[in-house]
């Protein structure tokens, strides 16, 4: 007992201060103001009508559906490449340090200057991307300024952009494999591609479970590379969550995007919860 | 053995050595070029669209407009990036300052704070401690509630002021923070601590005297990648920082892509000035940036 009192909660405190005024307290009462019609000094308590209006709402609703897609898609593409990239650079190349610096840089890069020199790349028509399909016969698009297709096209950019840090933590995964494995399964006779399937890849379980839930988390709030790139549109076409949560705030409807906020709080939950549950079950199996 | 056996079997035994040796030479071809493919990749996808960046922020305007990669005709990249400075009262020189400010503060703030209460949460054991660390976990996943967080900023006042959004910066990264730094105070032998408390030292002492200079490694780590973060940032900024003298240096780059619709060679200056810094820490860091994200996202 003696020994607890020198860890005084008082060295917890400064912290613990911070973080429950500051977020652990706006995150509780958000539950209430979101039943509300809110403007920061007064209330209303109108029930369930700013959900009932959040999911009737077509433009609201398109958020809903475009946020699954974008996290699923962002995350998927990210472990399916980070995973390709990473086994090519533990294998022995020579240029790995350069490989992984470049793929690696973007990841510190401000994701609104990303936004924006990708906006001028995906122009429809003098942008660099188009200009270079062209050449090999190819129509480009209007990446961005196609209803259909905006929000695969800023996907597109977001796993650019992140494939880095997905494969750095692939690449410590790997690296942390004893060699022996792959000795044995060598005098084996067994081919290099049967070593990736049956030796890296289920050891490399761990760091694959904390890509997937890193990515799915950080597709789910993103914001700021829609912002930059679409403003969520055209229309409301690639609108997310997070950007619908922002609209409503601009036009001053602050109980709606409380809603928004408890809403994707949930949804948040509800995806990476029994994601999580799974993966690690998965994980006890092996 | 007769001799015309033992012929055969060198001949057998010189052919198939023959045989290997050109299996060799034909892989490591294939080998050659699948590196040199794959270095061609990557500098298509990751490098032009930075020499995009680097080669518009040095053309003029209307040359830039034509977003070629060509070399420019007038080199005017130090006149951009002083029109760019001049832009709208100096703008971008107080954004400069106002982002310095708030990173270095938040980031002073989390080290001594969450290395703080890391110290508590890994060292003592209690069914209270084990709530409080699942609340801090809780963090790396939920978004913040966005306009509750206003609510609350404004009652102290704090709301559109300096203070007001390092405390908000502060407050989203400490589970990072506490995360990391709990990991790495795992691996100091608890025997420190026991020594130190024999010799009557008292809790504040033992952490600020002995724990706190141990830590150096892990605070290296955390003040780059939270300095990255929160320079970075432009989420929080845009809603807690908002105003027309509150600039930071990526809600400028915001206004500024609105406001230069057809001046991209300045946008692209500004573009440039950004990636300057984080630039410059992964040269310098790359190796600590690199372990320093991964340890974070394995454990977390």
């Amino acid at each position: 007992m003696k020994v607890n009192k020198v860890y005084s909660y008082w060295l917890l405190l400064p912290a613990f201060l911070i973080y429950a005024l500051l977020f652990l307290y706006p995150t509780a009462v958000s539950f209430f103001f979101s039943f509300t019609r809110w403007t920061l000094v007064d209330w209303e308590w109108i029930g369930l009508e700013n959900f009932i209006m959040f999911f009737e709402e077509s433009s609201l609703m398109i958020g809903f559906k475009n946020t699954l897609i974008f996290a699923v898609l962002t995350a998927g593409l990210k472990v399916v490449l980070g995973l390709m990239i990473a086994a090519f650079l533990t294998s022995q190349i020579k240029t790995k340090k350069f490989i992984r610096s470049v793929v690696f840089f973007p990841v510190l890069v401000s994701t609104i200057a990303v936004g924006i020199t990708f906006k001028v790349l995906m122009h429809p028509s003098e942008g660099l991307i188009n200009t270079a399909l062209s050449w090999i016969g190819i129509d480009g698009p209007s990446w961005l300024g196609s209803p259909s297709l905006a929000i695969y096209s800023v996907a597109l950019v977001d796993v650019w952009k992140g494939v880095g840090i997905a494969t750095v933590i692939f690449i410590a995964g790997m690296m942390s494999i004893p060699k022996d494995y792959y000795e044995a399964h060598q005098i084996d006779g067994g081919t290099k591609f049967n070593a990736f399937w049956h030796i890296t890849l289920p050891l490399s379980r761990p760091a694959i479970n904390a890509v997937i839930l890193l990515a799915l988390i950080g597709g789910l709030r993103t914001f700021d590379l829609v912002w930059a790139m679409t403003g969520g549109g055209p229309g409301f076409s690639s609108d997310l969550i997070a950007s619908i949560i922002y609209k409503q705030y601009q036009a001053g409807f602050y109980g709606l995007s409380t809603a928004g906020n408890v809403i994707l709080f949930i949804l948040v939950a509800c995806v990476v919860y029994p994601v999580f549950k799974f993966l690690t079950r998965r994980e006890v199996d092996l | 053995m007769s001799q015309q056996q033992v012929e055969m079997k060198q001949q057998h035994v010189e052919s198939k050595q023959l045989e290997a040796g050109k299996q060799k030479r034909k892989k490591n071809l294939v080998l050659i070029i699948v590196e040199t493919i794959a270095v061609l990749i990557s500098i298509v996808t990751f490098i032009i669209p930075f020499y995009f960046i680097i080669i518009t922020a040095m053309k003029t305007g209307p040359e830039a407009a034509r977003f070629t990669i060509t070399w420019p005709t007038e080199i005017r990249l130090w006149q951009n990036i002083i029109d760019v400075f001049q832009a709208r009262d100096y703008m971008l020189v107080t954004a400069f300052f106002n982002s310095t400010v708030i990173t270095t503060s938040s980031v002073l703030i989390l080290a001594v704070a969450c290395s703080m209460g890391a110290f508590v949460l890994q060292r003592r054991q209690s069914k209270l401690i084990g709530w409080l660390t699942s609340l801090f976990l809780a963090g790396l996943m939920i978004p913040s509630a966005v306009v509750p967080t206003i609510w609350v900023l404004e009652q102290f006042g704090l709301f559109k002021t300096m203070p007001g959004i390092i405390l908000v910066m502060v407050a989203l990264s400490i589970p990072f923070c506490i995360v990391l730094y709990t990991g790495f105070i795992a691996t100091i032998p608890k025997e420190i601590d026991e020594a130190a408390i024999i010799d009557g030292c008292d809790g504040f002492r033992l952490y600020f005297r002995i724990i706190f200079p141990l830590l150096k490694p892990i605070h290296s780590t955390i003040i780059i990648i939270t300095s990255v973060n929160i320079f970075n940032d432009f989420v929080h900024p845009l809603y807690f920082f908002p105003g027309a003298d509150n600039a930071t240096v990526q809600l400028t780059l915001y206004n500024f892509m609105s406001l230069y619709n057809s001046d991209w060679n300045l946008l692209f200056a500004n573009v440039l000035l950004i990636t300057i810094p984080p630039f410059v820490l992964f040269l310098v860091f790359s190796e600590k940036i690199v372990a320093g994200m991964t340890a974070g996202s394995v454990k977390g």
